[in-house]
């Protein structure tokens, strides 16, 4: 079957993960091969059938800046589009789009076909083959070997998946899918810290046999917002969602039964998250709330399947029906497929460096669900980071980072190397301390200039993004150049105060409640420019006053990013260090001094004696 | 690289006070003070000091330069007198001067490591001195503000939380069964702690002490010589004193001079459960003031009080004269060594390295003021959430030493306890 028994970069797993993972790979010209127990199961939705939102739009717009295939897909099956915070300032909106789940995954499917240097592979790997610390290659089921000189692991939720529906369980890596256990073991004999997560899915719903009448429909913007920068309009029909909500008798169903409950009845010792609780959660921890709120999104345009996205559940399935029916317009609803609890394995991802390379093993990276995190967003942005930097190893270059300051890629693997997870990890847009500067309008301008010098970025996006740019600046410049004393402005109706200070008007479009129009006649450029490029130039400016001052602080934490902690260091030797500090170190091992700032009890002396260390064996080095 | 500046001279008392300042604005910080002719490098020259108020000081100025001196960097030494009021005056006119601000501790230390002006050896022993001064900065936020005051900066921990919280809730969820508007709560949340904020740095604390006097005050048992001893120290019957426990129901103040300083001595009721209610409601006075005290003393005689000592305060064994050990105010036997003990602490309290705590914290809550005056005006007058939700960071973050370190898990865990979050 095989031509080549030897890649430069393999993958295992077709997840969002491993598919861009995968493509990054692929895209920076190393030979790639993508491992996957079902291929046409590659790039398939297993929760909700919803891409982006607040904090995951924006790791969207980042893997799409970088040319990656999550923003292209989903607008080809994007069948509802809303932009989350329309009304709230740009920095925190986030396009969200309901997916048709098959049009999605044969996008994905096609991009991948058509990727040069990418071949796919139907298989189980069973192990890693490993020899003198480094890993080059893989073992499938039935005996083959394969040679890589650098492997991605993307297992999601496969290593020890075990699915619970009520007090009934059976392993397995999604329902319907073997996981992963031999390669989870040889892991675990690495010696790398393996915790226990859960997450849950509400059963299925037949929506021929749904009301839709007695429900109230919520449907898309009038306006949709794309996820892909290459993108301008939906690229099939668009619906509207059910909502409903749960009752009393529901929450009733639902208390009566809580002990067979796989959760309740404590069959599952796996930790869920907070932001995702299953209805008996919710029953129980908000006991005052007599309802509950259920978005009734359809999974595709010629699928009846409908995903009741707010009643993820682990009851028994007699149960599930039982409740499920108490809810308005659900009162003869078929369930295609009962919800289900799934605990899995994940690895603790400060056993990682900052290109998310595992510590113990050279050559072998490991992205999404396997560290910790939950959603295709935050799995398919660290795909790019692990498959870009796989490449790059295979190619004699040095390493690929993101920082805190640059990128929500940036916020996640520092936030995961250095604190670790206590619950499957989500993007918030709180967790950017930048968060006015990492916006989802200017990913590009954050990104894409980087994809392109690296050769990650094809032709036709960096093209487009040149020309974008080219736009942009031409109209900045034109608004730059106007000096206007606040009499002129008056006269043209801006409410400015008389301080006699002159203003350009690029400062002047950024003062609250200006109209976008008021200076055309001033800056032809401008006024020729597309909508969405003038509205860039706004954006930009509005927030570029908060940017300016909040440059001291990021120049700070790039200066700390920058002084890496050679991986051979010895706390224990470095007198001084109290043990408490030197234990969390040794544990931790930050590849940065702004990772060792992270450390809890971690003082100003510690850092200077950490620092006088990195100084003192660099010196000794380079001598 | 910003301009840094701190007091670079030993803590504790002393004729001359160095203030260090290093970056590339150094010596136009000089000129700002009012210097017109600098010293040439190297050479010290008297200058005198001022600002907008008037003059400050006569200082040595000595200035080094990049490549020369000890960060690395551009840096200028002012050899102030070493008195309070000049090092306070000095500072405060330095954190006015543009690009300048106060170095974090350690901060000098980092820059000349990283330009190469220092060896192992030698940081070996200034991290000595930065770890006993970040100590000493821990230990003294909570003295500058303890008493009344120093108590609510929990509640302020709780208010902030619970803010930031909510403006994050209806920013990241805004998808889910969140309140819509959240700016009420929010702006009364503020309102709140803006209020203990301003009054703090209107009349800071530890300022007020210096010049109306530390608060000493005597604890313990009923009958276990708390009067006599007030007695003994005031060398006049200001208190009650007879053998029937519970005597002294009323909290007496007696001022006097210790080591220089203006104490007020507060002799309070005895600590004991009681049935009777004028004496239970003189107890209940008398923890509240001996709590909000600078300083307590405690007279032990074997009894169980319902106040414990707290860091720094002093435990004597009451009198001296049935025991012989500890205090005795009747025979005065110890008494020269507790009046040794207080002095000494209310000195440090009073001392040099407050001033420069003083004066961080007053740069702090200022700053503090400002961002969480502007996360109200962008909140309610111009409802731009994602702004105040930064002011309110930053805010939260110059009162980092005050209420600890406030994360972002603080604010989801708020969140996640407060709201049924998850579709």
């Amino acid at each position: 079957m095989f031509h080549v028994k030897h890649y430069a970069v393999i993958v295992i797993g077709g997840g969002h993960a491993g598919v861009e993972a995968a493509a990054a790979s692929a895209r920076l010209g190393s030979r790639t091969l993508l491992i996957s127990l079902d291929t046409d199961k590659i790039g398939v939705m297993s929760c909700n059938p919803a891409i982006g939102g607040l904090g995951k739009g924006h790791l969207v717009r980042e893997i799409d800046a970088l040319d990656g295939i999550m923003g292209r897909a989903g607008d080809l099956a994007g069948i509802q589009y809303r932009l989350l915070n329309r009304r709230k300032g740009a920095a925190v909106q986030g396009p969200r789009i309901q997916a048709d789940r098959k049009l999605y995954r044969l996008a994905v499917q096609d991009a991948l076909k058509a990727t040069q240097n990418l071949d796919l592979l139907a298989g189980e790997v069973v192990g890693l083959l490993v020899k003198d610390q480094k890993v080059y290659g893989v073992e499938l089921a039935g005996d083959v070997q394969i040679h890589a000189d650098a492997v991605v692991l993307t297992s999601g939720t496969f290593l020890n998946g075990v699915i619970h529906i009520g007090d009934k369980r059976h392993v397995g890596g999604r329902m319907g899918d073997r996981p992963s256990v031999r390669l989870a073991h040889q892991l675990g004999d690495l010696g790398l810290q393996r915790g226990r997560l859960k997450t849950g899915t509400p059963p299925r719903l037949d929506g021929r046999s749904i009301n839709w009448d007695r429900l109230e429909h919520q449907a898309g913007d009038e306006h949709p917002v794309m996820l892909s920068f290459l993108s301008s309009v939906p690229a099939v029909r668009q619906v509207s969602c059910g909502v409903t909500h749960t009752n009393e008798k529901t929450h009733e169903v639902v208390r009566a039964n809580l002990s067979r409950s796989a959760m309740y009845g404590g069959h599952i010792e796996g930790v869920g998250p907070r932001y995702c609780p299953s209805i008996e959660d919710k029953i129980v921890r908000f006991a005052e709330k007599d309802s509950h709120q259920i978005f009734l999104e359809p999974e595709g345009l010629d699928d009846t399947t409908v995903y009741p996205n707010g009643i993820s559940t682990s009851l028994p399935a007699e149960v599930q029906e039982d409740y499920v029916r108490t809810i308005v317009g659900l009162e003869n609803v078929k369930i295609t497929q009962p919800g289900y609890a799934i605990e899995y394995d994940f690895f603790d991802p400060r056993g990682l460096t900052d290109t998310l390379e595992l510590r113990a093993i050279q050559n072998f990276w490991m992205a999404g669900q396997i560290n910790g995190t939950t959603g295709y967003e935050e799995a398919g942005a660290q795909g790019v980071i692990a498959g870009l930097n796989a490449a790059l190893r295979v190619q004699g270059r040095g390493p690929k980072t993101f920082s805190r300051t640059d990128s929500y890629l940036g916020v996640m693997t520092s936030d995961l190397i250095s604190r670790g997870v206590t619950e499957p990890y989500r993007m918030f847009t709180s967790r950017a301390e930048f968060r006015l500067s990492l916006r989802a309008d200017n990913a590009d301008q954050r990104l894409t200039q980087s994809g392109i010098d690296l050769g990650l970025v094809h032709e036709g996006r960096a093209h487009a993004y040149h020309r974008k740019m080219e736009l942009v600046e031409a109209g900045r410049a034109d608004l730059d150049a106007l000096q206007l004393t606040p009499t002129e402005l008056q006269a043209r109706g801006v409410k400015i105060s008389k301080d006699g200070v002159r203003r350009s008007g690029l400062a002047v479009l950024a003062i609250d409640g200006v109209a976008r129009g008021v200076l055309d006649d001033l800056a032809p450029t401008f006024a020729s420019l597309p909508e969405d490029i003038r509205q860039q130039i706004i954006t930009d400016a509005v927030y570029a006053q908060y940017t300016d001052r909040q440059k001291v602080a990021a120049d700070a934490l790039q200066r700390d990013e920058a002084v890496a902690i050679p991986s051979d260091i010895d706390f224990r030797s470095i007198s001084g260090l109290s043990n408490e500090l030197v234990v969390k170190l040794v544990c931790n091992k930050p590849a940065t001094i702004a990772a060792a700032k992270q450390i809890e009890g971690m003082t100003p002396a510690a850092l200077i004696l950490i620092l006088a260390r990195i100084k003192r064996d660099g010196v000794k080095r380079a001598g | 690289m910003d301009t840094i500046y701190a007091l670079a001279s030993a803590r504790g008392r002393a004729g001359v006070s160095v203030l260090r300042i290093s970056g590339p604005l150094a010596f136009e910080t000089v000129r700002g003070l009012g210097v017109e002719t600098l010293p040439e490098p190297r050479r010290a020259a008297l200058r005198r000091l001022s600002d907008e108020t008037g003059p400050l000081d006569d200082a040595l100025v000595l200035l080094f330069q990049k490549g020369a001196s000890f960060t690395g960097e551009d840096v200028a030494e002012l050899h102030v007198h070493g008195s309070l009021a000049t090092i306070s005056a000095v500072l405060r006119a330095l954190s006015k001067m543009p690009g300048c601000r106060l170095a974090e501790a350690g901060e000098f230390t980092r820059r000349a490591l990283e330009n190469g002006c220092l060896d192992l050896a030698q940081v070996e022993g200034l991290a000595d001195l930065i770890d006993a001064e970040t100590e000493s900065q821990r230990r003294q936020a909570l003295r500058v503000l303890s008493g009344a005051i120093g108590r609510r900066a929990d509640g302020w921990r709780r208010d902030l939380i619970r803010a930031a919280a909510l403006i994050e809730a209806t920013i990241d969820f805004a998808d889910e069964d969140v309140p819509v508007d959240v700016r009420p709560e929010v702006n009364a949340l503020l309102d709140t702690v803006l209020l203990d904020l301003r009054q703090e740095v209107a009349g800071s604390r530890a300022a007020e002490r210096i010049r109306d006097g530390f608060e000493v005050a005597i604890v313990g048992a009923p009958n276990s010589g708390k009067s006599t001893l007030l007695n003994a120290l005031a060398g006049r019957d200001a208190a009650l004193t007879s053998d029937v426990a519970g005597t002294t129901r009323d909290i007496i103040e007696v001022r006097m001079d210790m080591g220089g300083l203006a104490v007020t001595v507060l002799d309070t009721a005895g600590l004991r459960t009681t049935d009777d209610p004028v004496e239970t409601l003189g107890i209940e006075r008398a923890v509240q003031r001996a709590k909000q005290a600078d300083l307590r003393v405690f007279l032990d005689d074997g009894n169980p009080l319902s106040l414990g000592p707290i860091e720094n305060d002093i435990v004597v064994g009451a009198k001296a004269d049935l025991t012989g050990v500890g205090v005795s105010g009747l025979t005065g036997q110890g008494l020269d060594q507790l009046v040794q003990d207080i002095t000494k602490y209310l000195q440090t309290l009073s001392g040099q390295s407050s001033t420069i705590t003083r004066e961080r914290h007053r740069l702090a809550i200022s700053n503090a003021i400002a961002h969480l005056e502007s996360a109200q005006d962008e909140l309610i007058s111009k409802a731009k959430d994602e702004v105040a939700a930064e002011a309110l960071r930053h805010g939260i973050f110059e009162l980092d030493l005050l209420v600890g370190r406030v994360d972002v898990e603080d604010l989801l865990g708020e969140i996640f306890s407060s709201f049924c979050i998850g579709k």
